[in-house]
């Protein structure tokens, strides 16, 4: 058995993506604890930002909502949607948080509806601000539980934009270019996106998890990148830093 | 401009900017005069059954509760909801049958906290219609539109997708690059409800804080209520005219309404009432529960200072008010 919980381990994977001076922007739950995580250890001059217009926070404990007043707690500044927006859409915003109900293999989200959009057996919250991430970051970086029901081949209701049917089409419809999908992690692996076929690709086993765990929980096929590699386990230092960020265990559990 | 593709989500909100000039002409005095009232005058006299409402702060942030809790408790109905980021006020609006209609670009949530049991169900069950979707960026734009007296304006999010498709936008070539670019419509709801910091009696309100969309809002809204912690005097605006974000010529109606948030955050002065809000996501898994809670909170009470008392008066108050200032 593992010491340390899936919840910490997505936390740690998702903030060592996260590059030091480098601009992020920030959705609610993991993606706030992945990036204030980072922001701790390896990355101090990660910028921040929130969509209800935090920018810049030095974040004392891991905020409720994405308007919570911990989002511009020492900031640089406190603006507005259509200031963080208009900035993500003029280039400025480096990395997207994004999470889902359903994923397809070109990293394009469902956080819509299940069933059909007139008549929903599930209805969720729409896009929120994901469209808008995935539209305009640089790199988007998706973060959910993966299993058949959400590795799709068909999306049910396609909510934010990854690279759509494949190489181009992004750019063929008018989404900023060189922008999409960067990073898929789930509690079994971290995924990238075939360059030439825009699919998405295997890049890092989580310990303790198989190649045939990976498989068996997702719809579409899924290709190994040649140099597949393990994902380290949390360090006790993160750990640490993951309790003292969310001292309420609201995501990390107590 | 060659159409390139058209959202098939029902486009509310929309006036000819030549029309809405004309109703501003008509409807929106220039003249300061004192327009401090009741939330049940103002409720009663700006928000009509069939109205497009919109209601400022975001998710769980600065929202106007007390006038959320007034419109539930004078029975409107068939309201139809912008749902920019409605998370508590969408949920107990669609909830208690006020609203029938919405337009989604976040709703049926609460954020870190789950999904809203009560609103879904009304969706679910075919009582409440999502008429369109689109983001939040989107649905900011389209304020921003209308704040700026324009048709429509520009945008590169929703291309290639479902949300486009369900959207009121269009797609067109962009004159000058020929790359597709996406038509946000301008969106005039008919009311808004804002919560503010200060304002004076006029209407010129200052914001703690950040200003989600709630500049945008302001402007494009054909009736304003704005609920404020405080009045304070003219002077004080004046003294720093720089902090004013809502100007009193958008305002119709000024409620001084002190906790007029809970059980949501206004920041530095108070943080959510999450045993509260708890409470309602817990009970309003049933339509039964969710009746009880506003039988509770909203018809059993005269007011929104008795419904202050009911969830813990002062002292609950104060403990909300030192969380958030980080000293509980």
């Amino acid at each position: 058995m593992a010491a340390y919980s899936p919840t910490e381990l997505l936390a740690c994977v998702a903030a060592r993506l996260l590059e030091d001076r480098r601009s992020v922007f920030v959705g609610t739950g993991l993606p706030m604890i992945a990036a204030m995580l980072a922001q701790r250890t390896h990355a101090p001059g990660l910028l921040i930002v929130f969509e209800a217009g935090g920018i810049g926070p030095q974040i004392p404990v891991l905020p409720i909502s994405v308007g919570d007043s911990r989002t511009f707690h020492k900031a640089v500044a406190a603006s507005s949607m259509h200031d963080v927006m208009s900035i993500s859409q003029a280039g400025y915003l480096d990395y997207g948080f994004l999470g889902a109900a359903q994923i397809d293999p070109y990293g394009n989200i469902n956080t819509t509806v299940i069933g059909p959009h007139e008549q929903p057996q599930a209805r969720l919250p729409g896009s929120g601000g994901a469209n808008d991430v995935g539209s305009f970051s640089h790199r988007t970086i998706t973060i959910m539980r993966q299993d058949r029901r959400k590795f799709v081949e068909h999306l049910d209701f396609l909510t934010t934009p990854g690279y759509l049917t494949g190489p181009g089409a992004r750019e063929q419809a008018g989404l900023p270019a060189n922008s999409g999908p960067y990073r898929v992690i789930t509690q079994l692996g971290v995924y990238d996106f075939d360059p030439v076929s825009c699919r998405m690709r295997l890049l890092a086993l989580h310990p303790e998890v198989s190649l045939d765990d990976v498989q068996a929980n997702s719809c579409f096929a899924i290709s190994v990148a040649e140099d597949l590699t393990i994902s380290p386990a949390p360090t006790e230092s993160e750990r640490r830093l993951l309790r003292e960020l969310d001292p309420q265990g609201m995501l990390i559990g107590r | 401009m060659q159409i390139l593709q058209e959202g098939q989500g029902q486009l509310i909100g929309w006036h000819d900017p030549d029309e809405n000039r004309q109703w501003v002409l008509e409807n929106k005095p220039r003249d300061l005069h004192d327009k401090q009232t009741t939330i049940a005058e103002a409720v009663a006299r700006f928000v009509r059954d069939g109205d497009l409402v919109a209601s400022g702060g975001f998710g769980h942030v600065r929202v106007a509760m007390a006038g959320i809790y007034e419109i539930i408790r004078q029975r409107r109905r068939h309201l139809v909801l912008a749902g920019k980021t409605a998370v508590h006020d969408g949920d107990l609006l669609i909830a208690s049958g006020c609203v029938d209609r919405v337009e989604v670009a976040y709703t049926f949530g609460h954020e870190i906290r789950g999904l809203s049991p009560a609103s879904r169900r009304m969706v679910e069950e075919g009582h409440c219609r999502v008429v369109a979707e689109t983001s939040n960026a989107g649905y900011q734009w389209r304020f921003m539109a209308a704040a700026m007296g324009l048709p429509f304006i520009p945008s590169r999010n929703l291309l290639g997708t479902d949300t486009l498709a369900h959207s009121s936008a269009k797609v067109v070539a962009d004159p000058w690059s020929g790359k597709p670019i996406c038509l946000l419509p301008a969106c005039y709801p008919d009311v808004a409800l804002i919560h503010v910091s200060r304002c004076d009696m006029y209407g010129n309100a200052q914001i703690d804080g950040t200003m989600v969309e709630d500049f945008e809002l302001a402007r494009a809204a054909r009736r304003l209520i704005l609920t404020t912690e405080e009045v304070i005097p003219d002077e004080q605006i004046r003294a720093e005219p720089w902090r004013t974000v809502i100007p009193f010529f958008l305002v119709d109606a000024v409620v001084e309404m002190p906790h007029g948030a809970h059980p949501c955050q206004m920041p530095r002065r108070y943080y959510f009432d999450e045993d509260h809000i708890r409470a309602w996501m817990q009970c309003s898994k049933t339509a039964v529960g969710a009746d009880a809670y506003f039988e509770e909170y909203v018809f059993g009470v005269p007011d929104f200072d008795a419904y202050l008392d009911k969830v813990g008066g002062l002292k609950q108050l104060h403990h909300l008010k030192k969380v958030e200032q980080l000293r509980g």
